[in-house]
C-alpha cells in the first residue's frame, strides 16, 4: 500500500559528460511527495541520461542523489521506485498475466491487484493474450500497468506517451494525478505537453 | 517481498520462455548430437581409436554446445528491457541472475546429460565408465553455464561480442575439460577417479558461490 509519509528525492551538483560532451552540469532539484518533475529539452540534451542516472544505471560524473535524506545506495530507494523506459521490459512470448505476475514477484504487490490494474489501463480481458499479439499502444499501457501493481512511491517515466492515442494519454494523465494525490511522485520526460491541472509540476529545461 | 519467490519466479519465467521458443533447447542439443555422430564417419572403422578418444569427443562437444547456447542467456532480456527491470528489483541481482543461470542449465545442460549415455555407447565407451561420464557431466555442465554467464554479462552490451566471448570463456572452461575428460578416461581403464570428481565438485561449488557476483556487476556495467 502507499504510505502517506513524505518522501523526497534530491539531486545536487549533478553533471553528465558523454564522449567529451557536457550534457548538463551542476544540476540540482528537489522533489517531494505529490510533485511531478518534467524534464524538457531537445533531442540529445541528456533527458534520458538523467533518468538513467536516477535509476542507477549510470553513475553521475559529479554530484549525488539522495532518497529521503540518505544516499540512494543506503536507502529503500529500489523498493520504492518503478521505471518505464524506452524499452517496454515485457516479454513478447509471455501472456499479459504472466508478464505482470513476474513484475510483482520482482518487487512486491502494490495498491492494485493485477486485474484491477488491467481494467484501469483498459486491457481487461487480455489476460491470456500473448504480448506479441498486442499493438504498440497496448504494450505501452501494459508496461504502465506495472506502475500500479507494484509497491512504489516514485515513478520514473521516459517518454510515457509514446505510441499512445489521445484517450491513452488522457488515461495516463489521470493515473499520474491519482498517484500524486496519494503521495507519490513522478519524474518524466515528454515531448507531449502534459496536462496536469491539479498537480504541482516542476520543470527543468536541459538545453 | 520475498526473495525466494522472486528467485523461483525468474526460473519459472525462463523455463516457460524456453518452452515457447523451442529452438533454444533444440539447437545446442542437436549440435552436440551431430558433432559426436560425425566423428566415427570422419575417423573411419577404427573402433579402438574411437573408444580411446570417446571421453574427449563427448566433453569437447558438450563444451562447444554450451558455448553455442550462452548468448541466449541475457540477449533477449537485454534487448527488450527486462534486464533493466531485473536490475531495478530491490532483491539482490546476484540471486536473481543465479536463477537465470539455473534455468539456462536446465534448458541447455540437462538435455546433454540425457542423450550422453546413448552417444557414449555409440562411440563404444565401456559400460562401467558411463556412470562416471554422467557424473562428470552433472558436475561440469553447470560450471560451464556459471562461468559462461560472466562472459555473456560482460559482452551482452557489445554489438558483436561473439568472438570476445569465446576468447574470454574458453580458457576458463579448460580446467573442467581436463579433470572431467581425465576422470572418464581413468574410469574406462578401471582406475579410481575420486580425486578428479572431488576437484570437479570443488569447482562447481566455487562457481556456484562466486560466479553470480561478477555476473551481477558486469550486467550493471553492460546496461549503462
Amino acid at each position: 500500500m502507499q504510505t502517506h509519509s513524505t518522501h523526497s528525492l534530491e539531486g545536487t551538483g549533478l553533471s553528465c559528460i558523454r564522449d567529451d560532451r557536457v550534457l548538463f552540469e551542476k544540476l540540482a532539484f528537489e522533489l517531494v511527495s505529490g510533485q511531478v518533475l518534467l524534464l524538457e529539452g531537445k533531442n540529445g540534451s541528456g533527458k534520458t541520461s538523467l533518468l538513467r542516472i536516477l535509476c542507477g544505471f549510470r553513475e553521475p560524473d559529479t554530484g549525488e542523489i539522495n532518497w529521503c535524506g540518505d544516499a540512494v545506495k543506503d536507502s529503500r530507494f529500489y523498493a520504492q521506485m518503478a521505471y518505464v523506459g524506452h524499452l517496454d521490459g515485457i516479454k513478447k512470448e509471455l501472456t499479459v498475466l504472466e508478464n505482470l505476475k513476474m513484475s510483482v514477484a520482482l518487487s512486491s504487490a502494490g495498491q492494485y491487484s493485477i486485474h484491477e490494474a488491467l481494467a484501469k489501463v483498459h486491457l481487461a480481458g487480455y489476460d491470456d493474450i500473448l504480448v506479441q499479439a498486442l499493438s504498440a499502444g497496448q504494450k505501452r499501457r501494459l508496461s504502465l500497468a506495472r506502475l500500479l501493481i507494484t509497491e512504489n512511491v516514485l515513478w520514473i517515466l521516459d517518454e510515457p506517451f509514446t505510441s499512445l492515442d489521445k484517450q491513452g494519454i488522457a488515461l495516463i494523465e489521470t493515473l499520474m494525478t491519482e498517484h500524486c494525490a496519494n503521495g507519490g511522485m513522478i519524474v518524466l520526460t515528454s515531448h507531449h505537453d502534459i496536462d496536469l491541472p491539479d498537480v504541482d509540476v516542476q520543470r527543468i529545461n536541459l538545453s | 517481498m520475498s526473495l525466494s519467490r522472486a528467485f523461483f519466479a525468474v526460473i519459472r519465467r525462463d523455463l516457460v520462455l524456453a518452452l515457447r521458443r523451442r529452438s533454444e533447447i533444440a539447437n545446442p542439443l542437436l549440435f552436440f548430437i551431430l558433432v559426436i555422430t560425425l566423428f566415427p564417419l570422419g575417423i573411419g572403422a577404427q573402433p579402438h581409436l574411437l573408444q580411446a578418444i570417446a571421453p574427449g569427443i563427448i566433453w569437447v562437444s558438450a563444451l562447444l554446445a554450451a558455448m553455442l547456447s550462452l548468448d541466449s542467456l541475457f540477449r533477449s532480456d537485454f534487448d527488450d528491457g527486462s534486464l533493466e527491470q531485473i536490475l531495478l528489483s530491490p532483491h539482490p541481482t546476484s540471486v536473481l541472475v543465479l536463477g537465470k543461470i539455473i534455468a539456462h542449465w536446465l534448458v541447455t545442460g540437462l538435455p546433454l546429460l540425457i542423450v550422453a549415455p546413448l552417444l557414449a555407447v555409440f562411440l563404444g565407451m565401456p559400460n562401467h565408465a558411463l556412470g562416471i561420464l554422467l557424473l562428470t557431466l552433472l558436475l561440469g555442465t553447470p560450471v560451464l553455464s556459471l562461468i559462461g554467464a560472466i562472459g555473456v554479462a560482460l559482452t551482452v552490451g557489445l554489438r558483436r561480442g561473439g568472438m570476445i566471448l569465446s576468447l574470454l570463456v574458453l580458457p576458463l572452461y579448460v580446467p573442467v575439460l581436463i579433470f572431467a575428460g581425465n576422470a572418464v578416461q581413468m574410469a574406462g581403464s578401471g582406475l579410481p577417479v575420486d580425486a578428479q570428481i572431488n576437484i570437479l565438485i570443488a569447482i562447481l561449488l566455487m562457481a556456484l558461490v562466486l560466479a553470480p557476483l561478477p555476473v551481477a556487476a558486469a550486467l550493471k556495467m553492460s546496461i549503462n
